[in-house]
């Protein structure tokens, strides 16, 4: 089959590569028809993520058509259309009992690994390094899908693709962002990143009951569909200082919660971003956290800093004594994708939410290369790819 | 209520009562961890690595300068491979690594080092730029390398679960958490030819009798180890253990506890295997069969048997789809997951 491989920092290439078998009773074979590149997928794509080796498949967001099951799986029929979500859990171990599926026990059969570098290992994840246990993804003609009794749902036959693909990834991650701010009616929320996942975050604040929220961004078309399709209000932190912004809306008392969607690449600006640069590429940092070190700052007291954005290592100048003494607090995770899908396919189903509205390009597989370039550098207005095997 | 105790281990006498909740629960006991090679870092180790850590980084960016102060003509790439030593055996005496036996060597190492360095000392003028610079990258290499050491806190512990008994056998000792009950867990236990499956060295267990087994371990072609084991002790629930029969071709045995966990979540199960290696031709042989790194293995097993009883299968990625590897990881993963 075909499929997204790695080959190096800034080197992806589509491959013909054996196909997917049923490893375990539990797995099942997907015939992928739909899969996109996500935020996170960039910073593999830029060297960033240790543990890559030559031949990965990528992909974490994918949905598609049951080919093969394995011997245990009975809740799904062959023909079934179901979407996966990213982590990838056991639905036994008490991670997963307790519905935190992406810090499930069992599923990282490279769990030593993950041990050394974060002290305990979290859930394996499609096509995100060895790390998580290197498991082949989903921007490929077909995948494996373990623990398939337990991850994929299934789609009912009148919503298209676009309308459910992002129910593997990017729409839970924004709610769970936002659900995990703890907004009460009446909230102001401050989402740095007008990505995919920054557009979710934002409607995710207003379906939760946020009376404003302000997004911050740097391209204008992000901040754009931040306004018209997200309704937020927008600040450009590139004329913009946004410290400053957010105090004159909040009547400088700060939102009442942060989220950072913008992850370990952030952009920056002046001193403190060239001073990361530099380290980072001495290898002495492993992280940009520009918008992280803005929304702890720009949080009011006793707020919540909500971080959906990805990091991997260590970072430097953390503003610990601002987040100590004003009594804030800090939430993050990989999301819990399998407890969110069931809700949010309602709304999804209702109405209530379109998330198709951000897709910006669609292309086949076999123009992902290009894809990850033009989605990296936002060229051509681009805001989210969506590929077709 | 006054409530007063004699606490032997702190030498005061008696404690004033807590008050009434905390009167109530018995006093805490302390955790005694019986691996014996837990070292603390004498200040002397600390001072040696910090200097060795110096005259690593010099000899790694200044070669040239290091070589001339010694005297003797030493090629640049000698120096700096010199420097890299030094920079890793700091790091490693700095993180608690090897204990002291090469810290007498090394500290020798570094006075000679010392001296050395000391009569060039006068004579070095800053030349510029380049030595500046060279400072410079000296001193952020030296914090940055202080600083992830730091962060990951590798040196804080000592290597645990590897220790050698009194009587010179190998004792390996790892627990887990497992989201089944103590009961579950110990009939799991009892069938011991359910072992091979979790435990990577065996090739069977069959039963013979209700308590004696034949253990035949993955051996070589050609070789061949296997022998009895009787149940020593058995508390249904609690407690298993077995022992290899006299005549075994290796003296080993094993126990595993099961303990309710905090909170009713399930049991914390304990093992603890013992290898008595011999000596002769079947002492290398059992070393390999029972791994290079007893507790890395017993790391992987015990994971595996929680993959098993919590999720009927065990979590691997071994002969997935994947393109093209490069041809070093082809030869080192050849059947590896992951």
């Amino acid at each position: 089959m075909r499929a997204l491989c790695w080959h190096g920092a800034k080197d992806v290439r589509v491959d013909n590569v054996p196909d997917p078998k049923i490893l375990n009773p539990r797995d099942a074979i997907l015939k992928i028809t739909s899969t996109a590149i996500c935020g996170s997928d960039l910073h593999l794509y830029d060297g960033y993520i240790p543990t890559m080796e030559k031949g990965d498949i990528l992909g974490h967001e994918f949905m598609g058509e049951v080919v093969e099951l394995g011997s245990a799986v009975t809740n799904l029929k062959i023909g079934d259309r179901v979407v996966v979500p990213f982590p990838i859990a056991c639905g036994n171990c008490y991670f997963c009992e307790e519905q935190q599926h992406s810090l499930c026990e069992n599923s990282n059969p490279n769990a030593p690994m993950a041990e050394k570098m974060w002290g305990h290992s979290p859930a394996g994840i499609f096509g995100y390094s060895h790390l998580t246990g290197g498991y082949a993804g989903g921007q490929a003609e077909y995948v494996r899908v373990p623990y398939a009794d337990v991850g994929p749902i299934k789609v009912p036959a009148g919503l298209d693709d676009e309308k459910v693909l992002f129910l593997s990834d990017i729409l839970p991650t924004g709610y769970m962002a936002a659900e995990n701010c703890d907004i009460k009616p009446g909230h102001v929320v401050a989402v740095w990143g007008c990505g995919p996942v920054g557009q979710f975050a934002i409607q995710s604040a207003y379906l939760l009951g946020a009376e404003r929220v302000i997004a911050i961004d740097r391209f204008p078309e992000r901040l754009r569909m931040a306004r018209e399709v997200s309704r937020a209000e927008t600040i450009n932190y590139e004329e913009v200082d946004v410290l400053d912004a957010l105090k004159t809306i909040t009547g400088g008392r700060g939102p009442d919660a942060c989220i950072d969607a913008v992850g370990m690449e952030a952009h920056g600006v002046g001193l403190v971003g060239a001073y990361d640069r530099v380290k980072q590429a001495m290898m002495l940092e492993t992280e940009r956290p520009n918008a992280l070190r803005e929304a702890l700052m720009a949080c009011r007291n006793g707020g919540v800093v909500s971080i959906p954005g990805v990091y991997g290592g260590f970072l430097d100048k953390m503003p610990i004594g601002s987040f100590m003494n004003r009594s804030l607090t800090l939430k993050t995770g990989q999301t819990h994708v399998q407890r969110y899908l069931k809700p949010l396919l309602d709304r999804v189903q209702k109405g209530e939410i379109d998330p198709s509205v951000i897709i910006t390009h669609r292309m086949p597989l076999n123009d992902a290369p290009d894809a990850y370039r033009m989605f990296r550098d936002k060229q051509d207005q681009c805001v989210k790819v969506v590929l077709k095997p | 209520m006054n409530e007063t105790t004699s606490d032997a281990n702190t030498g005061q006498e008696s404690w004033p009562s807590p008050g009434s909740v905390l009167s109530q629960r018995p006093p805490g006991g302390e955790f005694q961890y019986g691996a014996p090679s837990g070292e603390r870092l004498s200040p002397l180790s600390a001072g040696a690595g910090m200097v060795m850590l110096g005259l690593g980084i010099a000899q790694l960016l200044a070669p040239q300068r290091v070589s001339r102060s010694t005297g003797i003509h030493t090629h640049p790439s000698l120096v700096r491979a010199a420097g890299v030593l030094s920079i890793a055996s700091a790091v490693s005496v700095l993180n608690r690594g090897k204990p002291a036996p090469l810290g007498l060597a090394r500290l020798a190492a570094v006075a000679l080092e010392l001296t050395l360095l000391g009569r060039s000392a006068t004579g070095v003028a800053s030349t510029g730029r380049r030595s500046r610079l060279a400072l410079t990258g000296a001193a952020i290499a030296a914090t940055a390398m202080l600083d992830v050491s730091a962060a990951v806190k590798q040196g804080a512990r000592q290597t645990m679960g590897e220790r050698t008994t009194e009587s010179g056998a190998l004792a390996v000792e790892k627990c887990i958490t497992i989201n089944k009950s103590p009961e579950e867990c110990y009939r799991f236990w009892r069938n011991f030819d359910r072992f091979p499956e979790f435990m990577q060295h065996l090739e069977a267990v069959e039963k013979i009798t209700d308590t004696r087994s034949h253990w035949k371990a993955k051996a070589p072609i050609g070789a061949n180890v296997e022998w009895d084991a009787e149940i020593s002790s058995d508390q249904p629930g609690e407690l298993l253990a077995w022992h290899s029969v006299d005549g075994a071709d290796v003296d080993n045995g094993g126990t595993v506890r099961f303990e309710r966990a905090p909170g009713g979540r399930g049991t914390i199960v304990r093992v603890e295997m013992q290898y008595k290696p011999p000596g002769g031709k079947a002492g290398a042989l059992v070393a390999k069969l029972f791994g290079e790194n007893p507790s890395q293995q017993m790391d992987g097993d015990l994971r595996r048997f929680k993959q098993l009883i919590e999720t009927g299968e065990i979590t691997t990625t071994e002969g997935q789809s994947a393109g093209e590897r490069s041809t070093v990881v082809k030869l080192m993963k050849k059947g590896v997951p992951g």
